[in-house]
């Protein structure tokens, strides 16, 4: 059972870092100007990367424990929708680019104290691939921290934009904190700096946090929106139709 | 043929990097360790640089036929995540070279990455004039290990390979 866990806490970041890899990947060649279509493109290749890193080593996990074929690729693109424990604001759809910049800005955040969390994890695999994966992500808290302020900032347009897109998200942010049965790391511990660093680029953005307190959840136990299942077809339909195929 | 160390490492200063063809692995700091076990057995630790780099699955067959073509028959390339790459691992030359292909170097140490918001990188010498008025662009260039930059004065775009 605590091998279980364990699979599924590393499935669960998995997940995440894919579905969200796969959604910020539509950017590519759509983005609002070449160097930031760039700039979100290189974000999805780190996240790509990352979910690789989890799929191994959970893929590793899993068939020391029921001597099985798991693989990167198995896990990725042959799991169904109720096995998938990604977040459910990184299956949201992309929107505008203000709504993909804050998705961005408040999950980089979250990632950034969970990975430091993670550092240091008695599990020598899962504190490497942490201590890889946050100088990444340091990166990516700064890209999103500074177009937040510059669309929150900037003009009524970007403004309102950005306003809607607070609207749209907030209430999925609160699943970060609530911790699955699986998890050991204690996410709930992480809420109140998360928040001190959303108030404070938020602050000279000029936004303010939503008062309303209800929160979605369900991503991490595998109870989805609807949008997941749009988007596990058309990632996963290469291998579904041709099993096992390489290039 | 001879099995040493030595003999392997001057192997490996021959697989470049198929991004950034004047950088050797050693150059960048990619292998961590060469373990000779018996006659014609070799393993290669090696390190990725970027978690998403596409060039790692190319560098791991780039030496294994390296490796081949020298004669060992049995070539297995370990991954090590730990300790995490960083570009302070560049060595002086790969910088030199670097820069002469047309990309600025890293100037500083990795440690410097918890920047403030708007901050740059002051002063990155524009690898074309030597110019120190230059701006950044993006922080993400046409590879996940550069950024892109600007000089001031001769005008022309740059990339430059970011600290890690």
């Amino acid at each position: 059972m605590k091998n279980q866990h364990i699979i599924n806490s590393v499935l669960h970041i998995a997940d995440t870092t894919l579905i969200l890899g796969q959604r910020n990947a539509a950017w590519c060649a759509h983005g609002p100007i070449l160097e930031q279509d760039i700039a979100i493109t290189n974000i999805t290749l780190d996240l790509i990367g990352q979910a690789r890193n989890f799929y191994q080593y959970a893929a590793s996990l899993i068939n020391e424990a029921d001597n099985k074929n798991e693989t990167e690729d198995t896990l990725a693109f042959l799991r169904n929708e109720r096995d998938f424990k990604n977040f459910l604001i990184c299956e949201l759809p992309n929107g505008d680019w203000a709504q993909t910049i804050l998705r961005q800005f408040f999950f980089s955040t979250f990632q950034q104290l969970m990975y430091q969390k993670m550092m240091h994890s008695s599990d020598n695999q899962l504190a490497a691939i942490a201590a890889k994966s946050i100088k990444e992500t340091n990166y990516h808290v700064k890209w999103s921290s500074e177009w937040v302020i510059r669309l929150g900032d900037g003009t009524d347009e970007s403004n309102q934009r950005m306003k809607n897109a607070i609207e749209y998200l907030w209430s999925y942010t609160g699943e970060f904190f609530i911790a699955a049965d699986y998890e050991s790391i204690d996410v709930a511990g992480l809420k109140h700096e998360w928040l001190e660093k959303v108030k404070l680029v938020f602050e000279e953005a000029t936004l303010s946090i939503p008062e309303n307190t209800f929160m979605q959840t369900g991503g991490k136990t595998g109870v989805h929106t609807e949008h997941l299942g749009f988007i596990l077809p058309e990632m996963q339909s290469l291998q579904r139709n041709f099993p096992g195929v390489e290039w | 043929m001879s099995h040493t160390k030595e003999h392997i490492y001057s192997l490996l200063a021959q697989v470049t990097d198929p991004e950034i063809p004047v950088l050797t692995i050693l150059d960048l700091g990619i292998v961590r360790d060469v373990i000779c076990t018996q006659e014609n057995e070799v393993e290669i630790i090696i390190t990725p640089t970027y978690s998403g780099c596409p060039a790692m699955d190319a560098i791991a067959f780039d030496i294994k036929l390296k490796m081949i073509e020298a004669g060992y028959t049995q070539v297995k390339i370990t991954y090590t995540l730990s300790p995490a790459w960083t570009t302070d691992w560049m060595t002086e030359t790969g910088k030199q070279k670097l820069k002469q292909y047309g990309i600025a170097p890293p100037i500083e140490r990795s440690s410097r990455i918890n920047k403030l918001l708007f901050d740059q990188d002051e002063h990155i010498p524009c690898p074309q004039c030597g110019s120190t008025n230059t701006k950044l662009l993006s922080e993400f260039g046409s590879t996940a290990c550069k950024a892109l930059h600007q000089c001031m004065d001769c005008k022309e775009p740059f990339d430059y390979f970011k600290c890690h």
